[in-house]
C-alpha cells in the first residue's frame, strides 16, 4: 500500500487546488461577469437600500401587506441565515394543533371557504418566497381594507403579479410575496395611478 | 395528482434518456482510453500529473492492487478533510470567524464527503467556513464521485475482458473521470444554476433592511460550484441547512428539473456506457428498463401519498385538494417534491427538496425504501452501478438454480465464489441498518435526538441508518444528530455501506477478469429481455422487501394506520 502512498497524495493535493480552490474562484470570477445580479443572491434594492432578495421570503406582521406562509427558520421566522423546516410528522400532536390555531386565526380574519394548502403550513426551507394564487387573493379584502383602497385595486395587482408554471410546464403557479408588497407600496405612492403590471423589481426573477 | 404533474415528471425522464446516451457513449471513450474532444486540452493537463505522481498510466493493476490504490486515496482523502475542518478557525476565508469543527461531528463529515454519503450532522450557513465548504467539502464532492465511476469502470472491464489478469488503473480511472466527465460538466451547469439564480459570490452574508424595518441577515457563498458537483456527482451534501429547498440552492421550478436531471444524467449514462464497452447494448436497455419500472412506481405511489394528505390538515380545513405541502415549496408543488424524494434515494443522491420527515407515513416509505433497496435506480455516480450489476449476479444465480444450470452473465460462468461475493455485498445493508437501529431504539442516549414520538420516531431512527450505509444521506429531519453516539454510529455504518460493500464487489471484478468469455449458445439465458427484467426487478424487491419489511411495518406502516386512525403522538 505504501507504493500507493505517493500517487495518492499528488493527486489529492491536484485536485485540490484544482476543484476546491480554481474551480468555485474563477466560477466566482466568470459568474460576477456574466451575471453579477443573480452571484450576489437577487437582492432587491428601493432608494438605495437592500429590501431583501426576491429569492427568499420574509415576515410581514402589518395588516397592510400580504402575510407570506409560516416559518420556521431561526426563532421567528424568516432567518435567511439558518434555514429550517419544521421536520414535524404528519401525525405530530404539536402540528396538528398549529394547524388548528393558525386555521381558526385566518377564519377570525374573515377567510371563507376552503383555507388554501399552502396558508398554514411551513416550508421546507423556512424561506419560501412564494405563496398560492389561492392564498394571494383570499387576503385581498383585509389587505385593501387596512390600506382604504378599493379591492379591485388590489386584486389586480395580485393577479398581475400571478407568475406561471415555466415553460408552461414545470412547478406551480405562484405569487412572490415581497414583490407583490413592493408594487403595493408603489401603487400607493401613485395616487389615481392603476396597478402596474411591471413594478420596480429589478432582475430577471421575474423572466422566469 | 394531476395530469400535469405527471406530464412534469415524464418530461424530465424522458430528458435524461435522450441526453445520457451521448454522454455515455462518451464515457465509453474515456474509458477505454481513445481519443476524445477533450484530450486536445486535458491530454497535457493529464500526462504531466501522471509523471509528478509516479503514475505509469500504461500499467493496469489487478483488483486487489485497484483496491488498495482506491483505499490509499480515501484514506488520504479523509485525513485531509479531517485536518481543514479542525483547523477552520485558523485557515482564510472565514470571514464569519466559525471555530474548528468538534472532533465528532468533523469524524462524522469527513467520513460522510469521503463516502459520497453527504450525511450532515450540521446546518451548512451556520458551521461552515467558506474555505471548509470549497477546498474540503466540495473536493470530496468531486473525488467520491470520480472513486465511484472508476470502480464502475474496473467491475465493466472485468466482465467485458477475457482471461485478464487486470481492471485497469486506479488513478488513471479516478483522473479521467473528474477530468473529462465532472468538471467539464460541472462548470456548464454551475454557470446555468447561476443565471438562474444560485449565488456565487465570496460574502457570507449581506444585511437587508425589509419595507417593515426589520433586519434580515442573508447568508451567502461560492453555492453554485457546490450544488452543480453535489447533484451531478449524486453527492447530496447542501450549502445550506435546508439543502436543495432553500431558494439559494433551488431557486425555481426549472433549476429544480435541472437538479433532478443532474442526479440521473451521470448514472445512466454509466448504464449505457456499460452496454458500449461490454458490446451488446441490449444488455445496458434491459437494465435501464428495470430501473425505470421501479423508480416511477416509487414516484407515483409518493405522489400519491402526497397528494391524499393528512387527517389533521383536513381537521384543520385546508383545501383538500392542495394535498400536504407541510415542509414543500410552492414554487414545486406535489409532483416536483415527489419525483425529488423518489429519485434522491433511488440512486445515492440524497438532497432533498422538501422535508420527508413531514411527508405522510406512505410518502416517506418510499424514499426510505428505495435507499434499502440499494439505491440502484440506476444507482448514483458514487455507488451506482456495481449496486445493479450484484444484483443482476443474484438474479441470474435464481434464474439458474431453477432450471440447474451453471448461471451465465455476459458470457462469464457465475460461480460459487461470485456469488458468495455477492451475497456478502447485498447483507452489509441489512447488517448495518437493521443492527445499529436495533441498538439506537433502546438506547437513551440515542432516543435523546429524537424529535417525533410514537412510530415516527423509529422511522427517524431507522431512516437515518439506511441513508448512513446506503450513503444516501438525505434525512429525516426531525432527527437531532449531532451528538457523540449520532455522529459515531452513523459515521461507522457509512464506513460498512461504502467499503464493506467495494471490497466484495471488486474481488467478484478480479474473479470474472480472469475468466473466459464465453459465446452464447442455446442453453444461456438470455438477460436482454422482458423476462430478465421481471426477474431481476423481482429480485430486488423481494430482497428488499424480505430484509426490511418488518422494520418498516412497526415505521411508516404503522404510522399510516394511526394516522387514519385519527391518533397522534
Amino acid at each position: 500500500m505504501l507504493s500507493q502512498l505517493r500517487p495518492a497524495i499528488v493527486l489529492l493535493a491536484f485536485f485540490t487546488l484544482l476543484t476546491g480552490i480554481a474551480y468555485p474562484l474563477a466560477m466566482t470570477e466568470v459568474a460576477e461577469a456574466l451575471f453579477p445580479h443573480q452571484a450576489r443572491g437577487s437582492l432587491i434594492e428601493r432608494q438605495g437600500t437592500v429590501v431583501g432578495s426576491s429569492l427568499l421570503g420574509q415576515g410581514f406582521a402589518r395588516p397592510e401587506y400580504f402575510h407570506p406562509r409560516p416559518s420556521a427558520a431561526g426563532a421567528n421566522g424568516y432567518d435567511a441565515a439558518a434555514s429550517s423546516g419544521t421536520n414535524l410528522a404528519p401525525t405530530s400532536a404539536k402540528l396538528a394543533e398549529r394547524l388548528k390555531t393558525d386555521a381558526d386565526a385566518l377564519r377570525a380574519a374573515g377567510l371563507a371557504g376552503p383555507i388554501p394548502a399552502d396558508a398554514v403550513t411551513t416550508s421546507g426551507s423556512g424561506l419560501d418566497p412564494h405563496i398560492s394564487p389561492a392564498y394571494a387573493l383570499a387576503q385581498v379584502p383585509w389587505v385593501a381594507k387596512a390600506r382604504g383602497v378599493e379591492e379591485a385595486l388590489v386584486r389586480g395587482l395580485v393577479t398581475a403579479h400571478i407568475e406561471g408554471r415555466q415553460l408552461g410546464l414545470f412547478g406551480d403557479p405562484r405569487v412572490n410575496v415581497l414583490e407583490l408588497n413592493i408594487a403595493l407600496d408603489n401603487a400607493a405612492r401613485m395616487p389615481g395611478a392603476k396597478p402596474p403590471g411591471g413594478d420596480a423589481v429589478p432582475g430577471v426573477s421575474s423572466a422566469f | 395528482m394531476t395530469p400535469i404533474g405527471w406530464l412534469q415528471i415524464l418530461a424530465i425522464l424522458l430528458i435524461v434518456l435522450v441526453t445520457a446516451v451521448p454522454i455515455g457513449a462518451f464515457m465509453a471513450r474515456i474509458f477505454a482510453g481513445e481519443r476524445n474532444l477533450l484530450t486536445p486540452v486535458l491530454g497535457p493537463v493529464e500526462r504531466g500529473l501522471y509523471r509528478i505522481a509516479g503514475v505509469d498510466p500504461a500499467r493496469e493493476q489487478s483488483a486487489l492492487g485497484y483496491t488498495l490504490a482506491m483505499l490509499a486515496f480515501n484514506a488520504a482523502g479523509f485525513a485531509l478533510l479531517y485536518a481543514i475542518l479542525r483547523l477552520q478557525g485558523v485557515l482564510p476565508f472565514n470571514p464569519l470567524g466559525f471555530a474548528g469543527v468538534a472532533p465528532d461531528l468533523a469524524f462524522n463529515t469527513a467520513i460522510s464527503f469521503v463516502t459520497n454519503t453527504n450525511w450532515q450532522s450540521y446546518g451548512g450557513e451556520t458551521t461552515m467556513s467558506l474555505f471548509s465548504q470549497m477546498a474540503g467539502l466540495t473536493v470530496q464532492n468531486f473525488l467520491s464521485a470520480a472513486t465511484g465511476i472508476a470502480l464502475a469502470a474496473a467491475l465493466v472491464r472485468a466482465f467485458a475482458r477475457s482471461g485478464s489478469a487486470t481492471v485497469g488503473n486506479f488513478f488513471v480511472d479516478m483522473t479521467r473521470a473528474t477530468l473529462y466527465v465532472l468538471l467539464p460538466l460541472a462548470i456548464v451547469s454551475a454557470l446555468v444554476q447561476v443565471w438562474m439564480g444560485v449565488p456565487q459570490t465570496l460574502d457570507a452574508t449581506t444585511v437587508a433592511t425589509t419595507i417593515e424595518g426589520a433586519q434580515q441577515t442573508i447568508a451567502l457563498g461560492p453555492v453554485a460550484t457546490q450544488m452543480a458537483i453535489k447533484q451531478l456527482g449524486t453527492n447530496g451534501g447542501g450549502f445550506f441547512n435546508v439543502n436543495a429547498s432553500h431558494p439559494f440552492e433551488n431557486p425555481t421550478a426549472l433549476s429544480n428539473a435541472l437538479e433532478i436531471w443532474q442526479m440521473l444524467v451521470v448514472s445512466t449514462a454509466l448504464v449505457f456506457a456499460f452496454g458500449r464497452l461490454i458490446g451488446d447494448r441490449r444488455q445496458a436497455r434491459a437494465l435501464i428498463a428495470t430501473i425505470g419500472l421501479i423508480l416511477v412506481a416509487g414516484i407515483g405511489i409518493a405522489y400519491w401519498a402526497e397528494s391524499a394528505g393528512t387527517p389533521a390538515l383536513v381537521a384543520a380545513g385546508l383545501d383538500p385538494a392542495g394535498g400536504n405541502m407541510e415542509g414543500k415549496e410552492v414554487r414545486f408543488g406535489l409532483a416536483a417534491s415527489a419525483m425529488f424524494a423518489a429519485v434522491t434515494t433511488g440512486l445515492s443522491d440524497g438532497g432533498v427538496n422538501a422535508m420527508h420527515g413531514s411527508f405522510t407515513p406512505i410518502g416517506g416509505l418510499v424514499p426510505m425504501f428505495l435507499i434499502q433497496l440499494g439505491e440502484i435506480l440506476p444507482g448514483g455516480v458514487g455507488s451506482g452501478l456495481y449496486g445493479l450489476l450484484v444484483m443482476a449476479i443474484i438474479a441470474v444465480f435464481v434464474a439458474g438454480l431453477m432450471v440447474g444450470r451453471t448461471p451465465e452473465y455476459l458470457g462469464k460462468k457465475i460461480e460459487a465464489k461470485e456469488v458468495k461475493m455477492a451475497m456478502l455485498a447485498v447483507l452489509i445493508l441489512p447488517t448495518a441498518i437493521l443492527g445499529f437501529s436495533a441498538v439506537a431504539a433502546v438506547l437513551p442516549a440515542a432516543l435523546a435526538g429524537l424529535g417525533n414520538a410514537g412510530p415516527h420516531g423509529l422511522s427517524e431512527i431507522l431512516y437515518a441508518y439506511s441513508s448512513a450505509a446506503g450513503n444516501n444521506g438525505s434525512a429525516f429531519g426531525g432527527l437531532s444528530a449531532n451528538s457523540p453516539w449520532w455522529n459515531t454510529t452513523l459515521g461507522l455504518a457509512m464506513i460498512l455501506g461504502r467499503f464493506a460493500y467495494i471490497v466484495p464487489m471488486m474481488a467478484i471484478a478480479g474473479s470474472l477478469s480472469a475468466k473466459t468469455r464465453l459465446a452464447a449458445s442455446s442453453g444461456t439465458f438470455p438477460t436482454h429481455g422482458l423476462l430478465f427484467v421481471g426477474l431481476l426487478a423481482g429480485v430486488i424487491l423481494i430482497i428488499g422487501g424480505l430484509q426490511f419489511f418488518p422494520a418498516l411495518a412497526l415505521g411508516p406502516i404503522a404510522e399510516q394506520v394511526q394516522m387514519l386512525a385519527g391518533k397522534t403522538f
